[in-house]
Order: C-alpha cells, then structure tokens, then sequence
C-alpha cells in the first residue's frame, strides 16, 4: 500500500514539476537585474527617473533586435561598469561568492556527520 | 586548537583591514571602465538640418570634447561658460549631444547663452547617450583622433576639469 | 540650555556605568556580593539614560535648533508624531535609544537573576557595563546628539518625507530591542566561559532572553518591509539591500540559538557553540551596524554618514570579537559530541547547519562588493538574482528537516513513521496539482518548494491534532512558529510567480488595457495637507473576468521644507489579492507613468510572518503561569 502511494506520488511530482514548467523571455526580469545608478540600490523596475525610462527603451530595442539576455547584460556592462547588473557574473573574479556558501553547506554536512554514532548491528 | 584560532583571527583581521580600507574609498560612482576603450560606430541625426552624423565626424581634430547637454538641465548653464572659452581656444573640436529636449528650447538656450559647439546632434529619446555610457546630464567624454576615451567628466564641467582637458592635450604624445 | 542638561545626564550615566564595573569588580574581588547597591545603581543608570534620550526628545519637541541633531533632522512644521520619531530616526539619536536599551536589559537582566549565582551574574553585569561605556564614549565623542550649532538656524532642514511615516516610527525601537538586546547574552556568555557557570542553569537563564530579543527582531523585520511594501511604491517587500540583511543576520544566529539552546538545556552538550553563537549574535549586530552606518554600501535606506564614525565603530568591533573570542579559547575545554542518527539532537542540529549557511550567504553577497573594491579595484552588485538562485533551493530540504525534526525524540533513534511520511507527501503534492490546475504553471523549483512547504504545514497541523486527541505534550511556540514559516514560503512562491505587473504612460481621461485589465485615469486633484500638497489621481480599474471594480487613488506628494517628491501608493487588499497602483509624474510632459501590480496573498504573507514571531513570546506566557 505505501509502496503504491509512493509510486503514485513520484509520478504526480514528474508530472507537477515538468509539464507545466516554462521558461518566458520576459523583459521584467531583465529589468529588474539592472540596477538604476542614479537611485539609491533600486533596479530600473522599480525606477521611474530619466536614467531608468531611457535604458527600458534600449533594452526592448536590443530585445526587438534579437538580442538575448547575456548579450544585453554584456553591453551594459561594458559601458557602465558590472555594477549595473545585479547578478554578479560566474568569473574567476568571482568564484568565491557563488561557492562559498555551498562549500559551508557541505563543510557544515560533513560536521554533523562526524558527530553521529554509527548504529552498530 | 592552535591552529583553530591562528585561523579564525587571520580570518578576522583579513575583513577588519578590508573594511578599514574601504571606509577610506570614495562613494560616488563613475564609468571609469570607459576610460581606453574606443568609441563604436553610430548614426545620429544632426541638429540643424538632419543629416546624418557618424564616428568619421569626430575624427576630424586631434582631440574632441563630447558633450551631452539639454536645455531644461541648469548645471548645464553652469557649465556653458567653460564651453565658450574652450571653443575659443580652438584646441578641441566640440560636439554637443542635445538629450531629450525640445528643438525650439534648446535654440533658445543656444540663443541667449551662445552656441561654442562645432557640431550638434539630436537625441531624441536618450538612447544614444546610453551607448556613450552616460548616466545623467550633463557629462563630457574627451576622445582623440583615434575615437579613443581619454578622459571623462560626470556633472558640469568646472574650473578643475577644464584644466585637467588641456594637461591631457598637453601630455598627450601622440599628437605633439 | 537643552544641550547643556543632556551632556550632564551623559557625564553622570558615564560616572554611574563605571561606578557599577567598580564595585561589581570589588565585590567579586572580595566575595561579598552585596546586589543592593549595584541594583541602585542600575536604576539610576537606566534613568539617566532615559533623561539622555528624553532631553533629547524634548528638543525635537521645542524644535530647539541650535543643536546641529534637530537642525538637521527636523522642522518647525513637521507634524508633532514625527517630531518625536525624528529623535531616533538619525543616526545620533539612535544611539541614545541603543544605550537606553543596554542600561534597561542590564538592569532587568539584574533583577531577574537576583537568586542565581551571584559571582556570575556580578560578571555579567561588568561585561555589559564595558558594552555601554563603549557606547557612551562613542555617543558623546564622535556623535554628541547635543552638539550645538552657531548662529542659531531660524528653521529646520526636515526630516526626509519617505521617513515620516508610522510604521518607520516603531520600526527602530523594535529592531533595537532585538539586536541590541542580544548584547545581554553576549555579556552572559562571557561571564559564563569566565566563572565556569553550570551549563544548563545558563541556558535555562539566557532562554527568555535570547526568545524575547528574537520575537522583537522579528516583529522589526516585519515592520521594516511592511513599510517598504507601502511606502518604496515598487510593490516588493524584500530586496537583499544591504540594510535589510544587515539585520537578518543576527535573526539567523539569534534563531541558531534558541535551537541549540534546547541542546545545551536537556542534554548539557553543545556548550561551545551555544557560547560562539551568543557571542556572534552581538558581534553581528555591530557588524551590520558599522556596515549600514559607515557609509560603504549602497542602499535604499541611508543613515547621512561619515568615515570617523564608521572608524570607531570598526574599532570598537575589533576589540569586541578578539577580546571574546580570546577568552573564548582559552576557557573552553574540547567537547566530544556523539549523537544518535535521526535523534532530536541531529535535527536541531541541521536547523544551525541550515542558519549557518543562510547566514554566510547573506555576509558574503553583502561584504563581497567591498571586497572586490578594495582588493580588485572593481565595484560589483550581488541583488536579489543572487540571493535567490543560491538560497531557493536550499529551502527544500530545510522545510522537511522542519516538519521530521519535532517528531523524532531525544537520544534515541525512533522508528520513522513511514506510512505518514508517504500519506502527507502524497497529499502535498495533490494539493499542488489543484494550485496549478487553478493558477497555472510553475518553474520546476517553486513546485518543489510549494510541495515542502505544504509538507510541512500538513505536518504541524497533524501534530496539533494528534497532541489535542492523546493528551500529550505539544510544544506550542515550536509547532506555530514551524507552521507559520511553511505557510511564508508557500505564500512568498505563489506571490512571486503569479504577481502581474504592467505599467503604462496615460493622460487624464485615457483608458488602458491589458490582458482582462482596465484602468481608466479619470481625474486630477489637488489637496492641500498639514505639511504637504498631494496630487490625487482618480483611477477607475475593472477586471473585466470577474467584474470587480475599483478605485484607486495613487497619489503624489510635494513635500515643502525641503520641497521633495514621494510617490504613494494606492493599495486595495482583500483576503485573495492586493491590487497596488503607482502613478508619478513624467517631467516636461503632460502624461503620467502609472504602475499597475496585483499581487495575490499579500496579507497572507503578513500574517505568516507574524505568527512565525509569535511563536517566540506563546512560551514565555506560558512560563509565566
């Protein structure tokens, strides 16, 4: 009877989590991983300054032009700076912030580990 | 137990000395980035009488000074003075770059305050400041004849700034 | 004449706070623990520095502008609410809020454990007495709420509109009580390496404090995106800015703490790290300080800020963690810890090791700019695409810890009830089916996190059932606390990934539309207010599905001393939804930019939020019976 339930139950998560997942191509995202840099750490969603209204206009151009998100993010930087984007880049430069938090986790894991008594018999 | 705490201060004195370091950087944001690289081709429409511009127009003098302004910006008027003179030393060819204005205001400003550009061209909806990598009005990029950034100047040019314009012309080897 | 009675209460509360490490030192020294007096003592400290700060209320009240404080944080027609809120709104009336609170919880802290072990508790008392002259030399120093200005300025500079508001009024006093409060477990913690206090007489001693310093954190949290949610007018409530996880980080520790606590209390294990997680608790609390104060992160909410400032803090911080934590290591003695698989020792123990790891993410996304700024010479930004791509899925098995944890039991290993296990599993994620049959669709990881977190809710309500059927003991501050952060997430995901969001540029009288939606701007007002104009914009919106209409009122104010812009938003809520409606002005046009969202269960994540908190004051009434 659990074995069936179980059964079941991945079959529902297969189903819940693949055919109804999508990925859009939505400006709003994009939006919101740009920073505003004439705002005090708002993205230029969230902005309505000059600043902010004329870089939403080059953005839906570069989208228009075919343009996708790495590409745009690319420009900006190149010409502001990698400050403008939220989302930091996976570089060299960067290799510390994205994997530290996962090396803890695993350290921390390994921590616990040490401290449970195996079961003997 | 040694080794536990020989790393656990390192790690603390490492953070503590960068903060100590940082207190001392300066908070103000600018696209230094922009400073060597070289300026991509473009198309803009002139002011005056729509023709198109391009990079080759900036590729006439030895160094020019672009200049992003618009009528309803009042540090632009503060700064308008220094453009006159610099105009008048005819070192530096000057391109001004009309942002989100109106024609008819930007004559009048022209008009009253004196017109020190050499060429002038029209953008409309901002768009072409971006690729310039500018952020607010005004701002001035000095290029050389290679449509290389020599240097540039965030908010109103200012009695520093201008000095610093011709110590760069004067440095410069290239074109000496 | 203001300023001269508030510099005299700061020199008498800085005699009476070294008074008190005097004889708190002698009567340690001599062994004649002689409470009384340091008792009296206290009072008088806790009053002076009540009148510090009230002496400086008063001179909000009066608009006394010939101290550079109100002059540059008030005005003469600001509304008398904010007047008073002015006071702890800057960055040196705070500190006078900070001492307060030192002196209070230094003084209860005193009374309260007057029974227990004299030596340690007179130890206690020095240590956080060591705390508050630290800040009392740093308040009277560099940041003299009471320094005076010359010629006296005919009127004020104001407050910054975005501020003057009631949810920004309570928010510090909350957060305070909760980071600052932590400094009484930080001295407890200290004393206890020192005196070699019994272990589980010191947890059940620090427990309430470390609960109720919790339950305000949280509650300040709230309140702190609570009105971001409002007042900010871009409809989030959370943005990873630098202030907001400047005080999520000692949350994580203090939540940290009260799990191990438990350890430390019915197992006598774990003492080490109950001590690290006391003393990182404070530790962190200055951290963020120094980071929110000094100036060298960018962020939404800015204290006006100066380098000296940020120097002494960093000083202060420096002398705190190597003086701790040198005593630390040499006090402590190696523990061995053995524990069962899947006993209640390992679950709390993945409750730090999950804290662990939201803490160090949240440290380095927010110091790892400074570092590649000083170190590289490169400024980057770590936002919110980071923080959820790292933390999202990390949530997943944290919620499952959560709902096992409280079922298994202590030192043993208890057959794991499989059967239940698989039942809730599988009703989670019929429950999802429905909520996608009925919203849509979802990325597989927000299906996987709405399955946890129904996992979890489903688990706590059964262990309400199950311990109101066989009589046996619940513990109620875990069991809502546990249901309320299952219902947070579950409500945070939906919320997130069915919240529309559109804006638009109309003109009076123009209609906009989008998918159903229809929102018709049909009017323009003026209204004049206390201390500022609003300009009203009437919106009719109507969702042509169901039919619903309603009217919006955006507004925009024009503040007049100084004359500033703020956007405030218009907010309809009901039980399912808040539709939130922005409206601001284009500069040289005739249009108006508006900003249309409707965000579903928006009060549902309030709500959740607050019940989580509660959780951490249901015991103490309970103890209190």
């Amino acid at each position: 009877m659990i074995k069936n339930i179980t059964k079941l139950s991945l079959i529902l998560l297969f189903l819940s989590s693949n055919a109804f997942s999508e990925s859009v191509f939505d400006e709003a995202k994009i939006f919101k991983n740009i920073r505003c840099l004439v705002c005090q750490g708002q993205s230029i969603a969230d902005s309505n300054s000059e600043f902010a209204q004329t870089i939403k206009i080059v953005v839906r151009d570069q989208i228009k032009e075919g343009k996708n998100e790495k590409e745009i993010y690319d420009f900006l930087s190149n010409k502001f700076g990698e400050w403008i984007i939220y989302k930091p880049k996976f570089n060299y430069r960067n290799s510390i912030l994205w994997l530290l938090p996962y090396l803890s986790l695993i350290l921390g894991g390994i921590l616990i580990y040490k401290f449970l008594r195996k079961r003997k018999n | 137990m040694k080794f536990k705490r020989i790393v656990f201060f390192t790690i603390v004195f490492f953070i503590l000395v960068v903060f100590f370091f940082a207190l001392k950087k300066s908070n103000i944001y600018n696209t230094k980035n922009l400073i060597g690289q070289k300026i991509e081709p473009f198309e803009i429409i002139s002011f005056e009488n729509n023709e198109i511009v391009t990079e080759k127009n900036l590729q006439e003098n030895n160094f020019t000074l672009i200049n992003f302004w618009a009528s309803w910006c009042s540090p632009c008027r503060v700064e308008h003075p220094f453009l006159i003179s610099l105009s008048k030393t005819k070192k530096v060819k000057l391109i001004g770059v009309n942002f989100k204005d109106k024609k008819r205001n930007a004559q009048n400003f022209l008009n009253t305050l004196g017109n020190p550009y050499d060429l002038i061209v029209t953008d409309n909806n901002g768009t072409y400041s971006i690729h310039f990598g500018i952020y607010g009005i005004p701002e001035s990029i000095l290029i050389d004849k290679e449509l290389k950034i020599l240097a540039k100047f965030i908010g109103p040019i200012d009695k520093d700034d201008y000095k610093k314009i011709f110590e760069i012309i004067k440095n410069d080897k290239k074109y000496n | 004449m203001l300023s001269n009675i508030g510099n005299i209460f700061f020199i008498l509360n800085i005699l009476v706070t070294i008074s008190i490490i005097y004889f708190c030192y002698h009567s340690v020294r001599d062994k004649k623990y002689n409470l009384a007096k340091i008792v009296k003592l206290s009072i008088l400290q806790s009053t002076f520095a009540i009148m510090t700060f009230a002496t400086l209320i008063a001179a909000f009240i009066i608009s006394d502008f010939s101290l550079i404080t109100v002059y540059e944080n008030s005005h003469s027609a600001k509304p008398l609410f904010y007047k008073i809120s002015g006071a702890w709104g800057n960055h040196e009336g705070s500190l006078l809020l900070w001492i307060s609170i030192m002196s209070i919880f230094s003084f209860l802290y005193l009374i309260i454990n007057e029974k227990s072990n004299s030596n340690s508790l007179l130890i206690t008392t020095v240590c956080q007495n060591f705390l508050i002259l630290a800040f009392l030399f740093f308040s009277l120093i560099n940041s003299n709420p009471f320094s005076k200005i010359l010629p006296i300025p005919p009127d004020g500079l104001g407050l910054n509109p975005i501020l003057q508001d009631p949810a920004l009024a309570i928010h510090p006093p909350l957060l305070y009580i909760g980071f600052v409060g932590s400094s009484i477990y930080f001295s407890a913690a200290l004393s206890s390496l020192i005196t070699g206090y019994n272990n589980k007489n010191f947890a059940i001693q620090i427990k309430p404090w470390v609960k109720v310093t919790w339950f305000f954190q949280s509650l300040g949290i709230i309140v702190g995106s609570i009105w971001a949610y409002y007042e900010l007018g871009w409809g989030g409530f959370w943005f990873w800015d630098p202030v907001e996880n400047a005080s999520l980080m000692p949350w994580f520790a203090m939540t940290a703490l009260i799990h191990s606590l438990i350890i430390l209390e019915r197992r006598e294990s774990l003492y080490s790290w109950v001590i690290i997680l006391c003393l990182l608790t404070f530790i962190l609390s200055v951290t963020g300080t120094f980071l929110v104060r000094s100036g060298i992160l960018n962020s939404v909410h800015t204290f006006a800020n100066d380098p000296s400032r940020g120097l002494y803090i960093l000083v202060l911080l420096f002398l705190m963690v190597v003086i701790s934590f040198a005593i630390f290591f040499t006090k402590t003695k190696k523990e061995t810890y053995i524990f069962e698989n899947f006993s209640k020792e390992v679950f709390i123990l993945s409750n730090n090791w999950f804290m662990a790891f939201y803490l160090i993410t949240v440290f380095i996304g927010t110091v790892y700019p400074i570092f590649t700024e000083v170190l590289l010479n490169n400024k980057i930004s770590v936002g919110p695409p980071f923080y959820n791509l790292v933390i999202a899925p990390i949530i997943i098995p944290f919620l499952f810890f959560m709902a096992l944890g409280p079922n298994s039991s202590w030192i043993k290993f208890k057959s794991f009830d499989k059967k239940k296990f698989v039942i809730v599993l599988f009703l989670s994620i019929i429950v999802n089916l429905a909520m996608i049959k009925f919203f849509g669709g979802l990325s597989t990881l927000s299906n996987l996190i709405i399955i946890s977190s129904l996992f979890l809710i489903i688990y706590s309500i059964l262990d309400f059932i199950f311990s109101a059927k066989e009589k046996k003991h619940l513990n109620i501050s875990r069991a809502v606390s546990h249901l309320g952060f299952g219902l947070l997430m579950m409500f945070i995901i939906i919320n997130h990934n069915f919240s529309f969001e559109k804006d638009a540029n109309l003109k009076v009288g123009e209609t906009e539309k989008f998918e159903s939606y229809e929102i018709t701007f049909s009017k323009l007002r003026l209204d004049k207010r206390e201390n500022y104009n609003a300009l009203i914009g009437d919106f009719i919106f109507k969702d042509r599905k169901s039919g619903i209409v309603r009217n919006l009122q955006p507004e925009i104010r024009i503040y007049n001393d100084p004359e500033t812009l703020t956007y405030e938003a218009s907010i309809r809520t009901n039980i399912f939804r808040d539709y939130y409606l922005t409206m601001s002005n284009i500069d040289r046009s005739d249009f108006y930019n508006i900003k249309f969202q409707n965000k579903p269960f928006m009060i549902w994540i309030w709500i959740s939020a607050i019940i989580i908190s509660l959780g951490g004051i249901q015991r103490l009434f309970i103890f209190k019976k």
